[in-house]
This record gives C-alpha cells, structure tokens and sequence, in this order.
C-alpha cells in the first residue's frame, strides 16, 4: 500500500505544513512518497528528501508547474496515481485548488480537511464550521484526501530518501498566471506561528493594528485578524482566521477587539492557550478563552506590550 | 454571455447547528435554510456582469429536493432570468453534484459558470473544481476579483500569502471567495417578479448518472467542549498566568 504526498512550497523551502501531512499519511500506514512539483525548486526536494518516513521524492520541476496552476498540476498528480491508493495534500490553498480536480479525473470521492485517522478508509473531518465532527468512511478504491495540519503533530526531518526527477511535464494550456501580490513579513508564518496575536473590529482602523505589533515582536508571534477587520479593509486578506480563512492551533492565541463569531472559532478554537481581551463582557469569546480581559484595548495593549 | 450559478440550500449562517442525539447526523428539524453565502456572492457577480453588459442570460441551478425552490426564487428576484431543480431526496457526494452540473453544462453551454467556493454545511470546498475537471475548463477558485476580456477571464484569487491573479481561458469556471462582493437584498417587487420567472424542474435520476454514494457518515458527534476560563482583573494577572500558570510564555 502506497502514499503520495504533496509537498507544499514556494519553490525555495518546504513549508512545515507537509511535516504534519506526512504525520497523517503514517497514521493511514504505508509506503510513503513525496512529490514535489515546481520551477526551480531543488531546495525544495532535498528538504523533502530529510522528512521522517518517506522513501522517495519525486520532483516535477518545470516551468508549467512554477505556480502550482490547479489544471497542469492535476494532470501530474492524476498520471502518478495509478501506483497509490491514498493521495494526501495538505488543506491549503494550493492543495483545495488542484486536489478536486484530481477526485474528479480519478472518479473518486475526496474527503477534505481530514484532522484525524480512524482507518485506512475511514476519516474525521469538521463540519458546520466545527460545530459539528463527522467521521466519515470512503468507499472508493483510491482515496484522495486534504489534510488540515493543525490536526496533527509534524514528523521529525533526519531522514534520507532517495530522490527521483520525473521528465515530461503537462500543460493543459487552458490557463495562465499573471501576476502575484504577495505579502511581506518578517513575522513568522500565521499557520507555523506558535503564538498568534489577532485584532478585529474593535481595533477600529489599519493604523492600530501598530498597537499588535510590538507585543507581536516581543513573543515572536504572527499577527491575525477577524473576518470583520478584513471585510473592514483594515488589513489583507491573507491575515484571516477563520472558517474561511487561515486555521490555527498555536500555543497561545491573544484575540484582541474580536467579538468571537463562529466563523472566527473555528479557525481558532484548538488552540491550546486562548487570552480575549474586550470591553464587552458579553462577547461570545470570553467563553471560549482562558484568560478574560475586560478592557479597552487602547489601554490595555500598550501597558501588556511594557509588562512582557 | 451566458452564466450558469449553481446554487445550495444550507443551513441559515445565524443558526448554531445542533448534533442530533442518535449521533447520525446534525439536526436539521425546524431549522431556519438560506442560499449558502458563497452562492448568493455569485449570484450577484453573474448579475454584476448582466448589468455591465458582459453577461446575456443567468441561469440558475439548485440539485435538492422541492424545498430547494426556495432558494432558486432567491437567485431569480436578485436578477436571474431562469432556474433549474434538479430534483433527488438523497443528499449526495460532491463528485455526483458535480456529475450533475456537467450535464447541465453539456445542454445550456455557458461561458462561465460561477459557485461558491464552498457551501457553509459539509465545507467540502469540492465542486467546483471537480465541475471543471469533468469539463476540461480552468477554473479561478476562491475569487475576490473576476475581469472578463474577450475570450478570457481574468480572476484574482485569495491565497494563503495575499493574492494571485490568473488568466483563463473561456468558458471557464469561478467559485466566489467572500470578498468579492456584497450581495444586494432582493426588492419586493423583483420578488413579486421573480414568481413568474421559469423554473424547470427534472428528475436526478433522468440524467443517466450514477448516483451511489462514494462516501458514508459512521458517525457526527459534537466537538469537544472548550471549558470558559476565568476573567482576570489587571495586565498583571494575565501576564502571572501566562507564565506560571499556563507557562506559554517566559
């Protein structure tokens, strides 16, 4: 019984997330390889080639995969599929995008967001934006399935598996990339962060998300926001938490001016130490945190950041 | 142009679903329904386009039972011209949704058809992309901006480090992130208006499509509880308790 992995990247490092998708391909239990499709992306493969418990790491490196475009990749992915019985990518963006579309190629069902291992057919997964916890049993020959990393705990990397270049490459030809707009940090990843410093509505403007960042430095967190802050343009999309957004499980998560709707719960709610500070008592966050503030922020964050 | 939206029943967003005792399922009784929010974001980007000229026709397509007519009105009194039920009693895989749409695909023959990137419910996050896949067209998922030129579309996406903008070939799929717009509310008199609109309504089972199941629930039970902590009256309580009693920062 074999496993492919996606490996998830950015052409120069393996993100941290494929650590805990490998965790979940032992946990189904099998030979287990990595594919690495990119542009220039060698790094990438001799990361892939030291996680724990991998045999082999393919690498599809070719211009047509440079952006991971969802109608070239799954072409790749579904002419490897013959050999495997699982097909794992992590429930990111790139792995949402183009593993659907590899199910349907493949004429099988996906099970998406898996955050635990019954069997090798049978699955936990929210649903309801985790208002509710299904198990769920494939009843396909092959299984193809997203992997939420938060569920599991990432493999070490002291291994060495033997890395293959694969030739051809595909390129469906139907579509293009034309442009990124990426955002800069010097703050750690919000998904790899393990404290996780979130504003919402009540920071009431971009500018005071400033107030986030100098606590943020002080423990070496990423910063977050609510759906709210977002929807509001105080800050990019790409700092959400939530059903819909980023899904974190850091080691504390401070949510600051967040009401606490569900759809912000459940981008949060397994993380293992939650502190909510806002002036309204009633917020529905107090009741998931473990440490209550009733303030206001403006006071309260300027005299946490002198007191860390 | 024409556009098809294929759209969801779920569960009002407002409402906290409850698990159903037996553990078989959540519990839907006398549950408040609405058009999943992804869906009603891409209703009003197909009427966006007919109202900038782009687009000529709307259609849009529920697969459920009767009650799904509910939402296919919703779709027609906020600007489209004509629906389609398919109808099932089963609740069915998103493959067979998506083997569904692709017959629907086959006989209206749009340019573009727009979903929500996920429905509120199972947030598979599936069908979409399995649609595009059965049909060999691109897709642009988790839109925030879509841009029709000529015959390509130009759809900005939201991904995990800020944005990607990608060109697709026509016809092509979409499915709507939340950024994208803001649905308007329907006016009454376009509700009046949209009781009068076609809705056709055809039997899942008259598309020559297998349905069975490619997945079955063993069981839904709750979440485990996330016990309320205490409130903590100054800076310097929390800032004890973080370091010796949770001891998450040093």
């Amino acid at each position: 019984m074999s496993i492919l992995v996606f490996a998830e990247h950015d052409n120069s490092s393996l993100k941290a997330d494929t650590l805990k998708t490998v965790a979940a391909a032992q946990a189904i239990g099998g030979d287990i390889h990595i594919l690495v499709a990119g542009s220039n992306c060698a790094d990438v493969a001799s990361e892939a080639a030291k996680v724990n418990g991998v045999s082999k790491v393919f690498v599809a490196d070719n211009p047509a995969y440079e952006h991971q475009l969802a109608e070239n990749v799954s072409l790749l992915v579904t002419e490897l599929a013959g050999d495997y019985e699982h097909i794992l990518a992590t429930a990111l963006t790139t792995g949402k995008n183009f593993m659907p579309r590899v199910a349907a190629l493949l004429d099988v069902a996906q099970v998406s967001d898996i955050i635990a291992v019954e069997s090798a057919d049978t699955f936990v997964r929210p649903i309801y934006a985790g208002n509710a916890i299904a198990t769920v049993q494939s009843l396909d020959s092959k299984k193809v399935i997203t992997v939420r990393s938060t569920g599991f705990d990432a493999v070490a990397t002291d291994g060495s598996a033997e890395v293959v270049a694969l030739g051809s490459a595909t390129d469906a030809g139907i579509s293009a990339h034309v442009s990124d707009e990426i955002s800069k940090s010097e703050r750690p990843d919000l998904g790899a962060a393990s404290v996780v410093i979130s504003g919402g509505r009540g920071m009431q403007n971009g500018d005071n998300f400033k107030l986030l960042e100098g606590i943020a430095d002080k423990l070496g967190a990423a910063i977050g926001a609510s759906r709210a802050a977002v929807d509001a343009g105080f800050v990019p999309n790409d700092m959400q938490v939530g059903q819909t957004g980023k899904i974190v499980a850091p080691d504390l998560y401070i949510a600051v001016g967040i009401s606490g709707a569900i759809q912000h719960l459940a981008g949060m709610k397994d993380s293992k130490v939650i502190v909510a500070i806002n002036k309204d008592p009633e917020a529905p966050i107090f009741q998931v945190a473990d440490y209550g503030l009733v303030a206001d922020l403006f006071d309260a964050l300027p005299e946490l950041e002198s007191k860390l | 142009m024409k556009i098809l939206v294929p759209i969801k029943r779920v569960i009002d967003y407002n409402v906290k679903v409850r698990v159903k005792p037996d553990n078989s399922n959540v519990d839907l009784a006398n549950v408040k329904m609405s058009i999943n929010p992804f869906c009603e974001i891409a209703v009003e980007e197909a009427v966006r386009l007919k109202e900038a000229g782009t687009a000529t026709e709307i259609v849009a397509v529920s697969i459920g039972d009767k009650s799904c007519q509910e939402q296919l009105r919703t779709a027609l009194a906020l600007g489209a011209d004509r629906a389609i039920q398919i109808d099932t009693a089963e609740s069915l895989d998103a493959l067979n949704i998506a083997k569904l749409l692709q017959k629907v695909v086959e006989e209206e023959q749009p340019q573009l058809v727009i979903l929500g990137k996920q429905s509120i419910d199972s947030d598979n996050n599936q069908t979409g992309q399995m649609l595009a896949a059965l049909t060999g067209m691109p897709q642009g998922t988790f839109a925030s901006e879509v841009v029709v030129e000529g015959d390509k579309v130009n759809v900005t996406r939201e991904v995990d480090a800020g944005l990607q903008t990608v060109a697709l070939n026509l016809p092509a799929i979409v499915t709507t992130d939340l950024r994208l717009n803001e649905p308007r509310y329907a006016k009454l008199p376009d509700i009046m208006k949209a009781k009068r609109k076609p809705l056709d309504v055809k039997a899942a089972a008259d598309f020559g499509v297998d349905l069975s199941a490619r997945t079955t629930i063993i069981k839904v039970t709750p979440p485990a509880e996330r016990q309320a902590g205490i409130i903590v009256e100054s800076i310097d309580q929390l800032v004890d308790k973080l370091k010796n009693e949770a001891k998450v920062i040093s």
